[in-house]
This record gives C-alpha cells, sequence and structure tokens, in this order.
C-alpha cells in the first residue's frame, strides 16, 4: 500500500456557489473591518455576526430538523477559507465546532441548543487546561452534578451564549452544556493575544450546573472528531489568510522602488515569494482534499490523515508567509499600519490550535509508518 | 459501475497482463532510470525494442491520430497504460524528446507533411530525437542562442554548437533553435525552428561524462552541416515562440505527450520500504523521531503535488492564480525528488557512503546512483532558479 494513498479531491457546485457568496462578503468587509475590531472587545460588529447568520453559515453541519442548514461540516471550509484571507475575527469557527461536538454525542438534550446555534447564538468549546493540547482533562462533575475545574483560553468565550465543556467523567469522557447565564460575574478572564484580531478568555466553570452532560463510547469518538475537524477549519482559515497574506506581498513587491527599480525585480525576493506561492497551493490541496472525504460520519482513516496534512501544511505555510511579508515590507512591515503584522500575529495563534505542524506530523508517523499495513485502497 | 468506468477497468486488466507477459528479462547490466542516461549501444538496443513492443501492441500514443502511427482514442486510456507501466515497473520508453516533446509540437502545429514524415517512427523508437536547445555559454539561456542557420538555395548552413544534448550520438533527428537573422531588432526575433537531420556531414557527437561515472548526453558540433530548408519549422523567425511552446510540453504545462514512462518513477513509498531495516542508536531508524518527522514532511510534500494535479483541473480552487499549479509543477517535483533521495541516503547511516560496485551498497547504490542523477532535472529544462524566476513572473506577475 502507498503511504500516499487516497487523493481524492472534488469539488461540486454548490460548495463553489457557496464559495463565491463568501469571497464577495468578505472581501466587502476587507482588512479594514478586521483593523476596526483590533481594540474592541470582540473583534467583530453585531452587523457582521447578523450578516453571517442571516447567510446560513451557523447552520452548517446542523441537520435540517435541528434547524440547521442540512449541508455537511465539510461545506464551511470555503467559508472560513474565505473569512482567514480577511482576518475576519467573527466567532463562526468555535460556533460551528461546538455544534459539531454537540450533534456528534447525540441525544435530545442537544437539540435545543443546536437550534439555538443555528438561529444564530454564539457557541464555543472549552478544552485547553494548560498550554499541553495533549493534556489529560481534570474538569469534572462532582456528585451533585455541578462542574469542577475551569479552561484556559476559550476561543470567543466573550462573545458565546454557549460553552461546550470536555469533562473527564467516571468512565471516560463527558461533555457539559453551560449557558452563559449560569456563569458568575467575573467568571470571564480575557485573555491578551498575539493575535488581536482574536479574542479568548479564561473561564471559571467552578461550581456551575450545566444544561447537559453527554457521556458514553459516543463522546469519546465526538472528540477524536472534533479535535480532526477543528485542525481542519483552522487549516481552512489559514490558508486563506496564507494566501491573502502572499496577495499584499505580491502588491508591495509590484510598487515599490529601491534602487532605482521594482523590488519586485530582485530574485532574492521573488524566489521566496514562489516557495511561498507552493506553500499556499500545497495548503489549499491539503484543506479541499480533506473537505472531500469529511462528512457528517465518523472521520475516517483517510479523513484523518487529511485533516493533520492540512492543518502541519497550513500553519506552516501561514507562518512563513507572514514572516517573509513583514521582511519584504522593510521598515514599513516594522509598523503598527502594515497588514503584515496582522498575518505574522495570526500565524502565531493558528499553528497551535488543535495541535502544531509537529504533532500533526508525529501523529501522522503513526498512522503512515506505523500502521502502513491499514492504508486504504482507494 | 457504469459502462465506461467498466470499459477502463477492463481495459487495465487487460494492459496489466500484458505487461506481466511481456516484461523484458533483466539484461544483466544496469538499466537507465531516465531518458536521460542512455549511455551504451546494448542499453540503447534493449530500450528500442522494448519502446517498438508496446507500440506495435498499441499501448503507445494512443491519443495520437491514427494515421500516423497513434491508436485515437481518448487520452484517458494512455493514462491508465502509464499508470500500469509504473505500477508494474517496467523500463522505460526511452524516446521522450520524440514522444513527449517534439511529437505533440509537430501534432499540434506541424503540417501535413510533417506529421507523415515523422510521428510513427517517434512511436516505433525508429527515429531517436534529440533536443538542440542549450548551447555552451548559454545554458539557461536560449534567447541568446548563437548557433547560425543561413540560407543558401535549398538547403540552411549551420555552424555552432549545442550542449547537454541527450542522445544526441545515438539520434536521427533533432529539434534545434538556430539564429536566422543576428541584425534583429529583439533578439528572439532572430531564431528560427528546424526538424533538424542528424545524419548529415559536418554534424559530430561527443559524449559527455556526468557526475556519476555514466553517459547519457553529448556536445554536439556543427560545421558546415546542410540540413534541407525544409526542415525549417514554420517560418523564419518563429523560432522563440515554437521553443516556449515546445517548453511548455518538457514542463508539464500541456497536454499531447503520446505517453510511456520518461523515468523511472522512485516515489515515497520505495524509500519507507528501504529504510525498513535500518537502525540507528539500535533500533530501527523509521522508530527515530526526527527522522520519522523528516520522512512525513516528505510524504506531505509529495502528496501535495499528487492532490495539486487534481485541483489543477477544477477552476473554482484555481482562481487566484490559474497557472499556478501547471508551471510550478517541473519545480516542485524535481526539488522535491532531490531532497527526498538525499534524504534517502543520509538516512542509511554508515551505508549512505557506498556507491554503486560495492557489495554492501544498499539496493546496489540505487538512491546514491539516483541522487546524483536527480540534478539533471533540476537543471535541465531550465534550472530550478530559472523555474522560480518563471512563476514570479508569469504567475505572481512580478517585474522581469
Amino acid at each position: 500500500m502507498s503511504v500516499i494513498g487516497n487523493t481524492a479531491l472534488r469539488f461540486g457546485e454548490e460548495p463553489a456557489m457557496l464559495m463565491d457568496v463568501a469571497r464577495d462578503f468578505c472581501s466587502d468587509q476587507g482588512m479594514e473591518a478586521a483593523r476596526a475590531g483590533l481594540e474592541t472587545p470582540l473583534a467583530h460588529t453585531a452587523a457582521q455576526w447578523d450578516a453571517i447568520v442571516a447567510m446560513g453559515w451557523t447552520g452548517i453541519g446542523i441537520d435540517e430538523a435541528s434547524g440547521g442548514a442540512g449541508l455537511s461540516v465539510a461545506a464551511a471550509v470555503p467559508v472560513v477559507e474565505s473569512m482567514g484571507r480577511v482576518l475576519m475575527g467573527a466567532p463562526l469557527i468555535p460556533t460551528l465546532l461546538a455544534a459539531q461536538l454537540l450533534r456528534r454525542c447525540g441525544g435530545d438534550a442537544a437539540e435545543a441548543v443546536l437550534n439555538a446555534i443555528a438561529a444564530g447564538a454564539p457557541a464555543t468549546v472549552a478544552e485547553l487546561e494548560s498550554e499541553d493540547w495533549n493534556a489529560a482533562v481534570t474538569t469534572r462533575l462532582d456528585s451533585a452534578g455541578l462542574l469542577r475545574g475551569g479552561k484556559r483560553m476559550v476561543c470567543d468565550a466573550q462573545s458565546a451564549r454557549y460553552f461546550v465543556v470536555t469533562v473527564a467523567g467516571e468512565d471516560g469522557p463527558a461533555v457539559a452544556v453551560v449557558d452563559i447565564e449560569a456563569l458568575g460575574a467575573g467568571a470571564l478572564k480575557p485573555r491578551v493575544l498575539i493575535d488581536n484580531t482574536r479574542r479568548a478568555a479564561d473561564v471559571d466553570f467552578d461550581g456551575i450546573r450545566p444544561l447537559a452532560v453527554f457521556s458514553g463510547i459516543r463522546v469519546a469518538a465526538a472528540l477524536r472528531d472534533h479535535r480532526l475537524l477543528g485542525a481542519l477549519l483552522v487549516a481552512a482559515e489559514s490558508a486563506g489568510a496564507a494566501a491573502s497574506c502572499l496577495d499584499t506581498i505580491v502588491a508591495y513587491l509590484k510598487t515599490r522602488k529601491q534602487f532605482g527599480k521594482l523590488i519586485g525585480s530582485y530574485q532574492a525576493l521573488k524566489h521566496p515569494s514562489v516557495e511561498i506561492l507552493n506553500a499556499v497551493d500545497a495548503a489549499r490541496s491539503f484543506v479541499f482534499h480533506a473537505a472531500t472525504l469529511v462528512d457528517d460520519g465518523s472521520l475516517s482513516r483517510d479523513a484523518e490523515i487529511a485533516c493533520r496534512m492540512a492543518k502541519a501544511q497550513a500553519s506552516e505555510a501561514l507562518s512563513f508567509a507572514g514572516d517573509r511579508a513583514i521582511q519584504f515590507h522593510g521598515g514599513m512591515g516594522f509598523t503598527w499600519d502594515c497588514d503584515a503584522q496582522l498575518f505574522l500575529r495570526r500565524a502565531q495563534w493558528a499553528q497551535q490550535q488543535f495541535g502544531d505542524a509537529a504533532e500533526h506530523r508525529a501523529r501522522l508517523a503513526e498512522l503512515l509508518i506505523d500502521h502502513r499495513d491499514t492504508a486504504s485502497t482507494t | 459501475m457504469n459502462a465506461a468506468v467498466k470499459e477502463l477497468e477492463d481495459f487495465r486488466r487487460e494492459v496489466a497482463s500484458w505487461l506481466d507477459a511481456n516484461r523484458p528479462a533483466d539484461p544483466g547490466f544496469l538499466l537507465p532510470q531516465s531518458f536521460m542516461e542512455v549511455g551504451s549501444e546494448e542499453q540503447l538496443d534493449f530500450l528500442r525494442e522494448w519502446q517498438h513492443r508496446v507500440w506495435s501492441a498499441g499501448y503507445l500514443g494512443m491519443a495520437w491520430p491514427r494515421e500516423y502511427g497513434g491508436q485515437g482514442v481518448d487520452a484517458i486510456y494512455q493514462s491508465v497504460v502509464d499508470q500500469e507501466m509504473r505500477r508494474k515497473a517496467v523500463p522505460i520508453c526511452f524516446n521522450v524528446i520524440g514522444l513527449g516533446w517534439a511529437g505533440p509540437l509537430i501534432n499540434d502545429i506541424g503540417t501535413e507533411e510533417e506529421k507523415a514524415k515523422y510521428l510513427k517512427g517517434i512511436l516505433s523508437a525508429e527515429d531517436i530525437w534529440c533536443q538542440g536547445f542549450s548551447e555552451p555559454d548559454h545554458g539557461s539561456d536560449l534567447g541568446n542562442a548563437r548557433t547560425r542557420a543561413v540560407r543558401e538555395g535549398d538547403e540552411y548552413l549551420i555552424n555552432g554548437s549545442k550542449i547537454w544534448t541527450t542522445l544526441g550520438n545515438y539520434a536521427r533527428y533533432m529539434i534545434l533553435l538556430a539564429r536566422t537573422n543576428p541584425e534583429a531588432e529583439r533578439k528572439y526575433d532572430g531564431l528560427s525552428f528546424f526538424l533538424a537531420p542528424m545524419t548529415v556531414d559536418g554534424i559530430e557527437t561527443r559524449p559527455i561524462r556526468k557526475l556519476t561515472g555514466e553517459y547519457g548526453f553529448t556536445e554536439t558540433f556543427f560545421t558546415d552541416a546542410r540540413i534541407p530548408a525544409s526542415s525549417l519549422m514554420g517560418e523564419e523567425g518563429e523560432g522563440w515562440k515554437i521553443a516556449m511552446k515546445t517548453l511548455q510540453y518538457e514542463r508539464g504545462a500541456e497536454a499531447g505527450a503520446a505517453g510511456g514512462l520518461a523515468f523511472v518513477r522512485i516515489v515515497i513509498d520505495d524509500l519507507v520500504h528501504e529504510l525498513d531495516d535500518v537502525t540507528r542508536g539500535g533500533r530501527p531508524v523509521l522508530e527515530d523521531p526526527v527522522m520519522r518527522d523528516e520522512l512525513v514532511r516528505l510524504i506531505i510534500e509529495e502528496k501535495a503535488i499528487a492532490l495539486g494535479d487534481r485541483r489543477a483541473s477544477i477552476p473554482a480552487l484555481t482562481s487566484d492564480y490559474p497557472l499556478s499549479l501547471p508551471l510550478s509543477h517541473k519545480l516542485r517535483w524535481t526539488e522535491y525528488t532531490r531532497r527526498m533521495r538525499q534524504f534517502a541516503i543520509r538516512a542509511q547511516g554508515g551505508d549512505g557512503a557506498l556507491y554503486v560496485g560495492d557489495e554492501d551498497a544498499r539496493a546496489g547504490g540505487f538512491w546514491q546512483r539516483a541522487y546524483l542523477n536527480s540534478f539533471s532535472a533540476t537543471i535541465g529544462g531550465g534550472t530550478s532558479q530559472v523555474q522560480a524566476n518563471i512563476v514570479a513572473e508569469h504567475v505572481l506577475g512580478l517585474p522581469k
């Protein structure tokens, strides 16, 4: 069996139309919207979120019976890629991931929350407890059914109506749903992030009674899928950011003159720009390959490989593009007003979400080298 | 399974069993890993016979017109054949300059007379083709070609020299870029393109010994060589345009190739397999975290290229820079290949230092020879650095 394995990549008319709409909406917002959000509490405006809800994007991945759009979560890939292009701060990724985790945990108790999310209630998944994405979960439920513990750097906690909280249950992992109304004053402690187009806060859940708790074998599988889908959506967003970072570089190289020549004519700048292009191309190929393999069911081995490769590639592409963007802009690149810094900062945030490139390559080594025999034949 | 899919699957099985039945026996001498490594008569005879057999079976030039020796069927059939040949690891179809570059060019823009004269011989391997683009002083800088072609009656008189002529000492024809008008205002407008015979007086080929110690290229000298005026392709002054079109085939950016394997394809699976029994620090090298990380990076890179080929055919996913994937393919694949083979040697531990001829060399020194040869692809057909300029200028639109 080949370690290259599955290379399916399809993109039909429906996702292409969705991508057109998303690209138009996002380019109308532009980088100006991201800049306007930099020093605001939520990094986005109510009007932006209302538009996103009106377009039905919060219903992606939610069944029509639960008020959703009846589209697979894969449909979110072109949308979040487009949002990444303008570093939009709206909390769509955490909201979509919270919905995915809930519907994959299943049960009637999830219905009401899924309906609310589809209708536009922002949500997020509270999972991290330290700097270590692989550390064991210690947040738990006490004998009275109250949560004990807190979570760290919860993405867009400041916007969230619902928190889906990972919990160490008696017999394996569990997930609890918390309504913002249940949290006391001061439960949210906003963090200062390197990426100021983004928001995250620590959340103290101690003594809080959840709306619902899910446990059992479906939860373990749902959590695994959640981490992979998280990696994929952040990868898609990063690929979009890297693509637009490249555009920013190219535009500058075509207009800035030094020593009497356009700086884009120098090979020292041309060749790394081509390297960025190749890295972005690879990232986009993996992202849409993964979107081809991901659906509403449990993620296959091929889909897992695709999501991990997408994240590893997109994280490195954006880090590289952002880093070179500063350098190639020269003195201008060292200023606050140059967009290069926004891309570079986003790269530092995004690379850590759902595991960095090295982490995904380590898991890929297990899948591809240690377990070669179980490869698919597609 | 619909009818078309079933037909293709049946065809695939047919090809596979033909290859099993007709695969040539091991000749007992080292076979070339690419068409740029044919360095002896015995290699030439072997490869010529093999290509002829593939063509006679109807498995080469399948998408070329029937009247010129092709099969006149959809190119998908040739892709199936090529995939099976790769999978079965049969020898290469070595007449690549004819099959992949000159042939498609003649098919696309040649006259009926040119098609009738040249195409069939390319497929049957009767006529071996070479390419006369690079010159000793102007490697990748084709626009500065100095070899002169002067019209004298029904002939052109050729003087000058070419270098890196693959198969030069065996070829019957050359696609030749020569200067017909040194006075032209733009240097590009002074160039013309010839389908030139190599069998006339005044052409001398001198084999070049490569870094591997083997042969495969020649330096080619023209001293008052007279070729028929009819070997001019197109009009005088169109040489640059036609040469650029030829390079599009060479870089894989344009379809039309007759098919067949041009290279022994060395892929990451071969490397993983090779490293299976190598140890490092008393443990399998494949368990070493640093080496695993490098290996997975390479797997990701190879897979990205395969996925890029898929994505290239989906307009909605290539709207940013539509030419990006095809124009950068050569750069990405050849650079990846070079680094993968370099890693293959490094990962072998002490054995990495052994070469072809040593009894303990891993796989007979296959990886060492392959690494040295990999530079033929990062240098030939436009160096990676020139490729990067092309992508920067034609894809990103950066200034010259």
